[in-house]
């Protein structure tokens, strides 16, 4: 931040040494500015809009209007209308344009920014000018109250966007840094598994949506103070790309990526219109910048410029501690016993058919707290689909799911989750880029803060509760000496652990594991028999595996399926023992089945 | 309102839907098999129309023009997918975006760059101009002629798609990419004859556009969302999505524009919107592909 404040306070003067004015220095801040809610969008949230412009033309507009109009002459409130205006039409056209992700939405956002500038232009042409923009726009008089000061001058206009730029700066970086920052990292990374874990992603995305207009419409009402003008272009779609442009080219996830783009941008069109014959070409040295850029170095010139600077400096990788795992006392064999506790989780007559294809039939099943069910049966038995209607992955075609004594069976993930039922993937749902202590904070986050909290002012790592939660977790897992490693760098067994771990940390009272030595070495999985086991004391379990040795290890009662229907339950023992069962796995159809 | 201006209002709901319906015919195909979203796809009927209108200057034959503007935008494609996209079908949908959408900005100002901003001027070709009577009223022949164009390439696609074995693994591909690799079909190869072709659908769209709309290198943006509407109506990877999707909107903008020309545009986006709220996968929607 005090980097930021002497770059703010120099530039004006630097610039002009270089080539450029004071105007231009406006510019690029605002543009800096509009880039700050959309790198939270983009850069922080995975979620790349190309209807941005709408917001700063909203803003823009409302801002500019209400000082022509005369409805006040004052800035301030001006500004505050334009920023509210952006703020409310970006949660309706994020209510509309989220409910579909990734490629859709950012179709959509391009569509409704159009929308925008098409509604500009004719049907709201007497408030807004229609092509003529709206002109005479009042330097901005900023009255507090007991004293007023007009920005008339160059100067006094960069001041007044600097020290906005430095206030929205300062907005953006604590949340960021925030437990709400971290949520949607988590969405950038695996938005499902962050729902999966307990986590509102709508709304979180809506929430960040709005932001980013708002950002976007404070911006806009910024440019119509600075020109004296509103221009009808704040609504073209070239807008929009050049913000797009602008921030992979400065660093996307970076915050001040926007600012370096628009500085390059600006810089290179002032620096083209002196050299005869090339000045056109502008645009299209940018676009190809852009694209070497995004396929050679996706991190933009900030990322670039993190990477050379580690370099130089000589800093190693972060440094990993070596942190002894505690000693954990062995763990004795799972007791054989029937588990005494009551009924947790009550599955009646459960099916599931795709089209003709009757994957589940009619299973009904009841599992104790503190019990460890193993769910076992030869391919093709129905296990993934009825793990993952317990999971609510996969909604039940008939029958009911009943956990706690209330019905979830039309509940969803994240509210499942949050009622206590965390379940772990067959193939690794982590959060790739984050660190090994930040994917746990996710999960810890979503039990302490609930679905959704918009704690964005707070930093997280003031999270004791949750950060408590993690390194019990981290040990439980035995990642305690890896917290600081990102996830995508993780041998698979140690990934396999952190999913484990992932699910564990939203303190759950009913665990799902799916297939969890799935790919693992005999020395991997005996490694994970004894942490489930560990784990496995005081909870309640339901495993679906393969590898018998894993099961007899850890089961206290095993179901086994058999084309989609329940064909022996109990003991371990009685299991083993039981005709039918081999019959199953071995292929000779038992008596009353039909062949496969 | 009367008749005539009604029937004559119809008619150019379905030409400019028409063209609607290729250029969302070739986005869509694209995004099927490739998964790519194109945001190049304006460009690529910018550079049908330029191509077109060189073909014009020298030859002075429409037919050749329409020819040449094709298999132009189908080259340029192929390079493209070649030398830029196939590096990115492994990297996150947002990178695919916005390398679709740098390379658009660059083919578009490269045109600018040659031939200026000024608008060209592709004429009717001979055997378009006149006007035919259609009962009640005259109307464009050339108009017609676009909508028998546009059926012709449509008869083209569909044999394509539904009669040939590219384009079985191109439907294959679209309901399930995975599964068709898994096969021993070489997908890859299939995605470079794909968007080369779904290029090429946009480069005719423009040329054959051009007689009707001035050509500047502006005029791919309109096109470029509008195909995006087209599709999010008519559901993503399906060739009755785009045909439907793009005759409502052609309607759609040409009908509103006779009671409320200031609302057509919004219109349309009204409509996405409405179909967003009520059939999030649009009204042909492939659930194949998320």
């Amino acid at each position: 931040m005090a980097a930021l404040a002497a770059f703010l306070v120099t530039f004006p003067f630097t610039l002009p040494y270089v080539g450029g004015a004071i105007d231009t220095a406006d510019r690029i801040l605002d543009w800096g500015l509009f880039g700050l809610g959309f790198d939270l969008l983009f850069g922080f949230t995975g979620l790349l809009s190309f209807g941005q412009a709408a917001f700063y033309g909203v803003g823009g507009f409302v801002t500019a209007w209400l000082l022509v109009a005369n409805v006040t002459a004052n800035a301030i409130p001006a500004l505050v209308g334009g920023t509210l205006a952006a703020a409310i039409v970006g949660a309706v056209v994020g209510l509309l344009a989220l409910r579909r992700a990734g490629i859709y939405f950012a179709m959509l956002t391009l569509a409704f920014g159009e929308m925008f500038y098409f509604l500009d232009l004719s049907p709201l042409a007497t408030y807004t000018g229609g092509e003529n923009g709206l002109s005479n726009v009042p330097a901005p008089r900023l009255d507090f109250g007991l004293f007023a000061i007009t920005a008339s001058s160059q100067m006094a206009l960069y001041w007044l966007l600097a020290a906005l730029f430095f206030a929205g700066f300062w907005i953006a970086l604590r949340i960021t840094r925030s437990p709400f920052g971290a949520v949607l990292r988590a969405i950038r990374d695996n938005d499902e598994r962050a729902a999966a874990l307990g986590h509102d992603v709508p709304k979180y995305k809506l929430v960040v949506f709005t932001i980013a207009a708002a950002y976007g419409g404070l911006a806009g009402g910024l440019l119509g103070l600075l020109q004296g003008f509103m221009p009808p272009d704040a609504f073209y779609l070239a807008t929009s790309g050049q913000l797009v442009v602008q921030t992979v080219i400065g660093g996307s996830a970076t915050l001040v990526g926007p600012l370096v783009g628009a500085g390059v941008w600006l810089y290179l069109y002032t620096l083209l219109e002196n050299v005869a014959g090339i000045g056109a070409l502008g645009t299209l040295i940018l676009g190809l910048v852009f694209v070497a850029l995004v396929t050679l170095f996706r991190g933009g010139l900030v990322g670039a410029g993190v990477v050379v600077w580690r370099r130089l400096a000589a800093l190693p990788a972060s440094p990993e501690e070596a942190v002894a795992e505690r000693e954990l006392p062995p763990t004795a064999m799972a007791a054989h016993t029937t588990p005494q506790g009551e009924i947790v989780l009550e599955v009646s007559g459960i099916a599931k058919n795709f089209g003709g294809l009757v994957a589940v039939d009619n299973i009904s099943f009841s599992l104790r707290e503190g019990e460890v069910r193993a769910v076992i049966g030869p391919n093709g038995a129905g296990k993934s689909t009825f793990f993952g209607m317990l999971a609510k992955l996969i909604p039940p075609s008939s029958g009911r799911i009943v956990f706690a004594g209330e019905d979830i069976t039309r509940v969803n993930a994240t509210e499942v989750c949050q009622r206590g039922i965390a379940k772990t993937f067959q193939i690794n749902q982590l959060f790739s880029n984050l660190t090994v202590h930040e994917n746990l904070m996710i999960s810890a986050l979503a039990r302490e803060q609930g679905k959704f909290r918009a704690a964005m002012f707070r930093d997280v790592s003031r999270e004791t509760g949750a950060a408590r939660r993690v390194l019990d977790v981290a040990d439980a897992v035995r990642l305690a000496g890896r917290l600081d490693a990102p996830a995508s760098s993780l041998a698979y067994g140690e990934k396999r652990r952190l999913e484990i771990g992932l699910a564990l940390a939203t303190e759950p009272r009913v665990l799902l594991l799916d297939e969890p030595t799935a790919g693992m070495s005999p020395a991997e999985r005996t490694e994970t028999v004894q942490l489930l086991r560990r784990i496995a004391q005081g909870m309640t379990i339901v495993i679906v595996e393969h590898d018998m040795d894993v099961v007899f290890g850890l089961a206290q009662r095993i179901t086994v399926l058999f084309n989609g229907r329940v064909i022996a339950e109990g003991a371990p023992e009685t299991i083993q023992a039981d005709a039918g069962v081999r019959a199953a796995y071995l292929g000779n159809p038992v008596p009353d089945e039909q062949p496969a | 309102m009367s008749w005539p201006l009604l029937i004559a209002q119809v008619f150019n709901g379905l030409t400019l839907g028409a063209l609607l319906v290729i250029v969302a015919m070739g986005l869509t195909i694209i995004y099927g098999a490739l998964g790519v979203v194109n945001f190049a796809h304006g460009a690529f009927y910018v550079l049908g129309a330029y191509a077109g209108y060189i073909a014009y200057s020298e030859t002075n034959s429409f037919v050749l023009a329409m020819a040449a503007g094709a298999v132009f935008v189908l080259l340029s494609g192929v390079v493209i997918e070649r030398g830029l996209i196939r590096f990115y079908y492994d990297r996150p949908k947002e990178d695919q975006i916005l390398v679709t959408f740098g390379a658009g900005i660059v083919l578009v100002e490269a045109i600018r760059a040659i031939f200026g901003g000024l608008a060209q001027h592709l004429p009717t070709p001979s055997w378009g101009e006149g006007a035919v009577h259609l009962g009640i009223t005259y109307y464009p022949t050339y108009r017609i002629e676009v909508l028998g164009i546009v059926a012709v390439a449509l008869l083209l696609f569909y044999v394509v798609l539904y009669r040939t074995r590219l384009g079985l693994i191109v439907r294959a591909g679209i309901e399930d990419p995975l599964i068709v690799d898994m096969l021993g079909i070489n997908v890859r190869r299939t995605f470079l004859t794909v968007f080369g072709v779904g290029a090429a659908a946009a480069g005719l769209a423009g040329v054959v556009n051009a007689p009707i709309v001035t050509v500047t290198p502006d005029m791919g943006a309109d096109v470029l969302v509008q195909s995006f509407v087209v599709i999010v109506i008519g559901g993503v990877g399906s060739f009755w999505g785009a045909v439907a999707g793009g005759l409502i909107c052609g309607e759609i903008l040409a009908l509103t524009s006779m009671v409320a020309p200031s609302y057509s545009q919004v219109m349309l986006f009204a409509a996405m919107a409405l179909v967003l709220v009520l059939r999030p996968q649009g009204l042909f929607g492939v659930t194949g592909r998320q």
